[in-house]
């Protein structure tokens, strides 16, 4: 085996790799599994610790033929809880989410075949949204490998495309450090999925612990130290820019630099919007923040990247549903991007002025950069386009139309349940009207308080999503905001949390239908409804019964039908802490997500509402 | 689209090439040839891969390649300052009549005959892609019967060796 070596700086080439990775794995007490030093113990007694070594505490996952060995030595284990899912793809969701909510790596564990390919949805949605998540994976004994075996798929090869990076192990000696490095490549740089597949045969065999001292990764780079010049240059363009706009990503939160943030917000007095998956990344209730940008973003957010001389990106990756059609996106505007993944930068948007680095050495470079500049270029005057910010803000805020129905507002029960719960508590949701309406009506303070499937856009997320951040940071209030489809999906998780004592809360927003879907069937499918009434809701013949579904999988039921209603029951739900909560609102189909840009079109055609564009350029 | 050659140096693990050229295909980048082999080092194999691309993708696919932890290095090998060798091996039904013909072609293009029977030759040809394509054109006045072609190998001219700083970071 190869072995580092004392890394040396490498001269600029072509395409330059930074210096290898040589940090030492973080050592930690192995716990009870086996003893180590020397012993001879079983692959899978390695494996178990391997995991304690890597400081895993909680795994969710589902034993099977082929991991079976490893579920042994896992019992015994002090330091690892294990927690039983009802389905993998929940156990995959389940990491993400506690990965999400406390920045440590997600760890999920399968069996060969069906268990694997099961955790192929959360791995690819992970790799989408950045989620450190170390997933496991039992494979059938290496001489069986390729002969088309029971519960035989190549999960190496399958999840290729959508993992960070993964490796088949067939020899018990390398689990060590192949655990070793799954860790470090999870966690380092830009976060991601990494699979460890590992044949029967290689936890069956015979072996020796040793956690290495130093991981050995000669081609991974875990992100290079922003260049001086660029910072100075990002600091003078913010210096001197009358119209900048921070747009900020996702990466912000995944590098735990919202302090540094929040410096250059201040400093720079500059706009700020965060995308739907930095939400939380700067208070909302900071007066320079405007909300969300993109499809479903607000109005202010939108036209001020529309407006912009100026658009700082941070950690964001110039994403289709933040743009609209690439080529009229910020036409006015000098591109500063900084990201820790060099390959976003360029990818979408030229940028004028590309920063590679983590964000926490980016901020902490780039504010007294900033100051220096500002003090040789006076205070920017942004008075002129501030007038302008706030009179969008004033005249198109968020808002919503009461329903024709009778039913709730969606997006009321939504602005109540997020009033109630409050900023400490942590909101994961699924994917849909739902997803866009919890985003935009629940003010966001702290970073990692939004959890939700942005890239992938997953289905079925938010209840082993919600049940994985209530196992990370168990003293939080966790709601899980769900539509009435993506709880069919993958419901079966709250089962596990009545079992596991892992009291989440669920807030079904039970439209009866795939809203969103629907919403664009009412708009560009002449209302055409095709396959998306789900027959759950009021008037219909509520199947499955939300509250009996709940009470059946050992949770509290409760259902909610009026806005005279809705804060009474959501105070009900908060009031319950001992079992896991589901409340079933049943709201209005009719309602839909504005304001909203229609796919592919520019951003400058955005609708506040139905047929409503807001005058740009009005005079005052 | 112009060509562009990349020499990627890679830690010799199994499924590495299937990486590299899953990714070309998945980022949709067009790959016109793709060679692989060991280098002087045997924990380092060289991926030669040439592509049509445009400079911007270009950039895009050379940082996406990076991000693949077995990937070592890249470099851009660009035609005035490397060597570019294909190999090609073609197989001509010919006899009396028109042997001399075909071998008068090898001649010309200085390729060599490495199998001959009674009715046919095998012909292996070394050079740029042009030179063997017009080798091609000259034979194909004549009963072709099989082709076979490696990709493009490719080396940097001059002293400097990009394997060099790879190794640093790699030893055995």
């Amino acid at each position: 085996m190869a072995q580092v070596q004392a890394p040396k700086p490498q001269a600029p080439g072509r395409s330059p790799k930074t210096a290898p990775a040589t940090t030492t794995p973080r050592p930690s007490a192995p716990g009870g599994a086996a003893d180590a030093a020397g012993a001879v113990i079983t692959g899978a007694q390695s494996l178990v610790l391997a995991l304690e070594h890597a400081g895993v505490t909680e795994a969710f996952g589902i034993p099977g033929g082929a991991i079976l060995p490893a579920y042994d030595p896992l019992m015994d284990s002090a330091t690892v809880r294990h927690i039983l899912t009802r389905h993998e793809q929940g156990a995959g969701h389940a990491a993400q989410g506690y990965a999400h909510a406390s920045g440590r790596p997600g760890v999920c564990i399968a069996t060969s075949g069906p268990g694997a390919t099961n955790l192929v949805t959360p791995i690819a949605d992970a790799n989408m949204d950045s989620i450190p998540m170390v997933a496991i994976t039992g494979q059938v004994g290496a001489a069986m490998i390729g002969t088309d075996a029971f519960q035989e798929a190549d999960i190496v090869g399958i999840t290729q495309p959508i993992t960070k990076h993964n490796m088949l192990i067939t020899n018990a000696d390398d689990i060590p450090a192949a655990v070793a490095q799954a860790f470090h490549i999870a966690t380092h740089g830009r976060p991601g999925p990494v699979l460890v597949d590992i044949a029967k045969s290689a936890l069956q065999a015979q072996t020796t612990f040793a956690w290495p001292s130093r991981v050995d990764l000669p081609g991974f780079n875990a992100g290079a130290k922003p260049h001086s010049k660029t910072i100075h240059e990002a600091a003078r363009l913010l210096a001197t820019a009358r119209r900048p706009v921070l747009y900020v990503g996702g990466g912000v939160i995944r590098a735990g630099a919202a302090d540094g943030l929040r410096k250059l917000v201040d400093l720079s007095g500059a706009a700020v919007v965060t995308t739907l998956m930095a939400r939380g990344a700067l208070p909302d209730s900071h007066p320079q923040h405007l909300g969300m940008p993109g499809m479903h973003g607000t109005v202010a957010a939108v036209a001020a990247l529309q407006k912009a001389d100026l658009v700082v990106a941070l950690g964001a990756r110039f994403d289709d549903r933040v743009t609209g059609k690439l080529d009229s996106f910020a036409p006015y505007a000098t591109v500063v991007h900084a990201d820790i993944d060099p390959a976003e930068i360029g990818k979408n948007r030229v940028a004028d002025v590309p920063i590679v680095g983590d964000l926490k050495d980016v901020f902490a470079e780039l504010v007294p950069a900033l100051a220096e500049e500002q003090r040789k270029h006076g205070q920017p005057d942004l008075a002129a386009w501030w007038s302008q910010l706030d009179d969008w803000r004033k005249t198109y805020g968020l808002g919503f139309t009461p329903t024709q129905d009778g039913l709730s507002s969606p997006q009321y029960v939504i602005q109540r349940l997020g009033a109630i719960a409050g900023p400490e508590a942590t909101y994961v949701s699924g994917v849909g009207q739902h997803q866009m309406w919890a985003s935009q009506f629940i003010t966001y303070e702290r970073p990692n308080s939004w959890i939700n499937s942005g890239g992938l856009g997953t289905m079925g997320f938010a209840v082993p999503a919600a049940m994985g951040a209530k196992v990370a940071q168990p003293e939080r209030t966790v709601w899980a905001i769900d539509g009435d489809g993506c709880f069919q999906m993958t419901n079966q998780e709250l089962v596990t949390c009545a079992i596991n004592e892992i009291p989440i809360k669920v807030a079904i927003i039970n439209n009866s239908s795939l809203g969103m879907v629907r919403q664009w069937q009412t708009l560009f499918y002449n209302q055409r409804y095709s396959n998306t009434d789900l027959h759950t809701g009021a008037g219909t013949a509520r199947i499955p019964d939300f509250v009996k579904l709940a009470d059946a999988m050992g949770c509290v039921g409760l259902r909610c039908e009026s806005d005279a209603d809705v804060d009474a029951t959501i105070k009900r739900a908060m009031e319950i802490n001992d079992q896991p909560v589901v409340v079933d609102f049943t709201v209005s189909r009719d309602a839909m997500v504005w304001p909203m840009v229609a796919a592919g079109v520019s951003n400058d055609e955005i609708q506040y509402a139905r047929g409503v564009a807001p005058q740009w350029d009005r005079e005052e | 689209m112009p060509k562009h050659t990349l020499s990627v140096l890679v830690e010799n693990k199994p499924g590495v090439l299937a990486r590299v050229a899953g990714l070309f295909s998945r980022r949709a980048f067009n790959i016109h040839s793709l060679a692989v082999g060991q280098t002087e080092h045997p924990d380092i194999s060289r991926i030669t891969v040439v592509v049509d691309v445009d400079e911007l993708p270009l950039e895009q696919v050379t940082k996406q390649l990076n991000k693949l932890v077995h990937v070592l290095k890249i470099v851009e090998l660009e035609d005035s300052k490397s060597v570019q060798r294909d190999l090609l091996l073609v197989k001509v039904r010919c006899d009396a009549r028109n042997r001399s013909d075909v071998l008068q072609i090898v001649e010309l293009f200085r390729a060599h005959v490495v199998d001959v029977s009674t009715d046919a030759l095998v012909i292996e040809a070394v050079g740029n892609p042009e030179k063997l394509e017009a080798l091609l054109t000259a034979l194909s006045a004549h009963d072709v019967r099989e082709i076979v072609q490696s990709g493009t190998v490719a080396i940097g001219r001059g002293a400097r060796s990009i394997t060099e700083r790879a190794l640093d970071r790699v030893s055995a």
